[in-house]
């Protein structure tokens, strides 16, 4: 609360503006902001409202508020309910009324008017009822007191005129005794309510409605007067929650929160190099589109395993599967949430959509945030909380979700179910898509007769971020996006990526052939080569060795020739010395030859 | 105050004696037939016609059976509860059964007479 009202509306009243008007606040969530500190003190406010439109609730609560944290007693006036009944009925808010009535802080009075009881004759005045509310305000010393509803009197007793009388007699009386009065009131067919209460009360009225819209019941309340003090002037939707009524209003109209430059991981590695390869940041909101089957539930898991691996608490909002049906299926690709789950990390908050309205929804979810405190929370999906599909009230809704999530720093993602066709997804996203600062678009790519999951990154405020429509897979280990496969100018996914890779492998192999191929003849020829060089070397041997030979014949043939002349000559002069050694030799060669 | 609850307490009495008196030739019971309570607050005009009113309508057509009590609220406003008192003065028939409430002064006779469901002697 206090931080709410730390960040609340710009036309927040200057401290003069309210000492002017002194307030008794409502303790209510919502209702304080928009009235800028509560009811008026010492006057009457009368709500009026349809039945069921939650004006017990409303005056209730105000009254338990004031008993328990203002110091101020209250005198709660039942004329339809009767006190057990509202003390059950506030027993599920968690509020013991016999306890505060036996502290004294909150005094009871049910008063019961049986119309076929009872005769009129003569003059009277309502006396007794005056005395009855003294009675009261003065046994618990009251500063507060709650009149619900009124009108019950105009069926219970006869005649109007005194009564009316009366009722301007009670209400000048209330401001008498200044105590903070709360008057509820049935709403008329044309007026605001049906016996024109507000002709009494002039100073604030306030104005419950609850409609049905495409059969979910939303709530609204309107401050339609409040004389002496600004206060909001919208319809402001509000919830009756476990605990008590809340009042949405735009928890802040600046934009003041705090950014930070921290980065998580998406949870897939491929978006998270995608993102620059960081992830999201911290505290900012993620949208996911897609058609049915297009994977954002996954997109989601992954997101929140992500943030589990980290020890950091996720809080999950399931309103398309229940909490085993989500995990089974997310354990089909690989993720497996139950251990989270078990050990308290992750949350998973799963129920039908159409159980209430999206601001019921709202008030759930904030109400989840604040007793969880998870870093992460993710909302899948988003298109289902409300029936119709253009519902203003969802903007509104998101808006104000997205504003409480990032003053307190979560980091959320938020899926949304989009049509098939391209064209369609710009338009019908476009006014939730400007509230968020990462939009992931995901979708499916039919062609030659197949589809083909692809991703793609549309924004993401703050960071560069890639262009590329990437494939996107789911496995047995989780999401991911497959490499970029660019062909030429194109980026290539599905059986378009496969074949072409298929291609290019044969190509490969085909080339790899080639060139074995190749270097096979080359080691051919290169061996014919040798064997060439080979034959030749032998043929140069054979040719150097008769070379040889035939020099080696020659010379012995001339050294023959010499000797046997010389071996000639001694025999003819026997003193001949030099010849002898060759003489013995040269016989001995020749019958070697 | 006291003085008003010795009023009431005194008319009561009153009432009560006449009570006791018819009881003796009627049948034999301690409690009247007739149980009145008159809510008033203060001494007003109003509740001064209302009591006047009562008195004569019940020695008219219950003499000697009825017996008549009045509370002022302004000296026990607890008891204003009880009896789901708004408007005064209120008469309350608190026996015969059932419950029966008339308010205003009972200056119409023929209606207090139909609204305690009484038969008229004349």
């Amino acid at each position: 609360m206090a931080r709410q009202k730390k960040t609340s509306t710009t036309d927040q009243p200057t401290p003069r503006a309210a000492g002017a008007l002194p307030k008794a606040p409502t303790g209510i969530r919502g209702l304080d902001e928009i009235t800028h500190g509560g009811l008026p003190r010492g006057r009457p406010t009368l709500v009026c409202g349809a039945a069921g439109s939650g004006k017990t609730m409303l005056a209730a609560e105000f009254l338990v508020h004031g008993a328990l944290h203002h110091d101020e007693p209250g005198v709660f006036m039942m004329f339809e309910e009767s006190a057990a009944e509202l003390a059950q009925n506030l027993r599920s808010l968690g509020v013991d009324l016999g306890l505060l009535q036996q502290q004294r802080k909150i005094a009871l009075d049910h008063v019961h008017i049986e119309r076929s009881e009872i005769q009129e004759t003569g003059e009277y005045d309502l006396e007794g009822l005056f005395i009855r509310l003294d009675h009261a305000i003065a046994t618990v010393g009251a500063r507060r007191v709650v009149l619900d509803t009124l009108e019950a009197l105009f069926s219970g007793l006869p005649n109007h005129a005194v009564l009316r009388a009366e009722l301007r007699r009670l209400f000048r009386w209330l401001k008498e005794r200044g105590v903070t009065a709360l008057i509820t009131g049935e709403r008329g067919e044309h007026s605001l309510t049906r016996y024109g209460l507000e002709e009494y009360v002039a100073d604030c009225v306030i104005l419950l409605d609850h409609r049905i819209v495409d059969q979910v019941s939303t709530r609204r309340l309107r401050v339609v007067k409040y004389r002496g003090t600004p206060h909001g002037t919208n319809e402001y939707p509000f919830v009756i929650g476990a605990r008590g009524i809340s009042v949405l209003p735009i928890t802040s109209m600046r934009l003041d929160h705090q950014a930070s430059g921290a980065r998580v991981s998406s949870g897939i590695a491929g978006l998270d190099a995608m993102l620059g390869g960081a992830g999201v940041f911290r505290g900012s909101s993620t949208l996911v589109t897609g058609a049915p089957g297009t994977g954002k539930s996954s997109v989601g898991a992954s997101f929140v395993d992500a943030a589990c691996r980290r020890g950091e608490r996720a809080l999950l909002f399931a309103y398309e599967e229940s909490s085993s049906q989500l995990l089974r299926n997310m354990r089909s690709i690989g993720v497996d949430l139950a251990p989270w789950q078990q050990a308290g990390l992750l949350h998973i908050d799963a129920s039908r959509p159409t159980l209430h309205g999206v601001e019921q929804h709202l008030g759930h979810m904030v109400d989840r945030v604040r007793e969880l405190q998870p870093s992460v929370v993710v909302v899948d999906p988003i298109s289902n909380l409300t029936m119709s599909h253009d519902d203003p009230a969802l903007k509104a809704t998101l808006m104000r979700l997205i504003d409480f999530l990032k003053s307190g720093g979560v980091t959320a993602l938020f899926t949304s179910l989009t049509s098939d066709s391209a064209a369609d997804v710009a338009s019908s996203q476009v006014g939730v898509s400007s509230l968020m600062d990462t939009w992931i678009q995901l979708s499916n790519l039919a062609a030659n007769g197949e589809r083909t999951r692809t991703l793609q990154v549309l924004k993401s405020r703050g960071m560069p971020h890639s262009h590329q429509v990437r494939e996107f897979v789911m496995g047995d280990h989780g999401v991911d996006l497959v490499e970029v496969y660019l062909a030429g100018d194109k980026v290539l996914t599905g059986t378009a990526r496969v074949a072409r890779e298929a291609q290019e492998l044969a190509a490969s192999d085909l080339r790899r052939r080639d060139h074995e191929r190749r270097l096979r003849e080359l080691a051919n020829h290169r061996q014919a080569i040798d064997a060439q060089i080979a034959a030749l070397n032998a043929r140069a041997e054979e040719r150097a060795s008769a070379l040889e030979f035939a020099l080696e014949r020659e010379t012995l043939q001339a050294e023959g020739l010499g000797a046997r002349s010389k071996s000639v000559a001694p025999s003819r002069e026997p003193a001949t010395h030099a010849a002898r050694p060759a003489n013995g030799a040269g016989p001995a060669r020749k019958e070697a030859r | 105050m006291n003085a008003r609850a010795a009023a009431g307490k005194l008319s009561a009495g009153a009432a009560r004696g006449s009570e006791r008196s018819a009881a003796n030739d009627a049948r034999d019971r301690p409690v009247a037939e007739w149980q009145l309570r008159l809510y008033v607050a203060g001494q007003t005009a109003k509740s001064i016609a209302a009591l006047a009113n009562l008195r004569r309508v019940c020695e008219t057509h219950l003499a000697g059976r009825y017996e008549i009590e009045v509370v002022d609220l302004l000296v026990n406003p607890r008891l204003a509860a009880g009896d789901q008192i708004l408007a005064v003065p209120t008469l309350v028939r608190k026996f015969p059964e059932p419950i029966r409430k008339i308010i205003g002064d009972l200056s119409n006779e023929d209606r207090v007479l139909v609204g305690l469901d009484v038969q008229p002697l004349r």
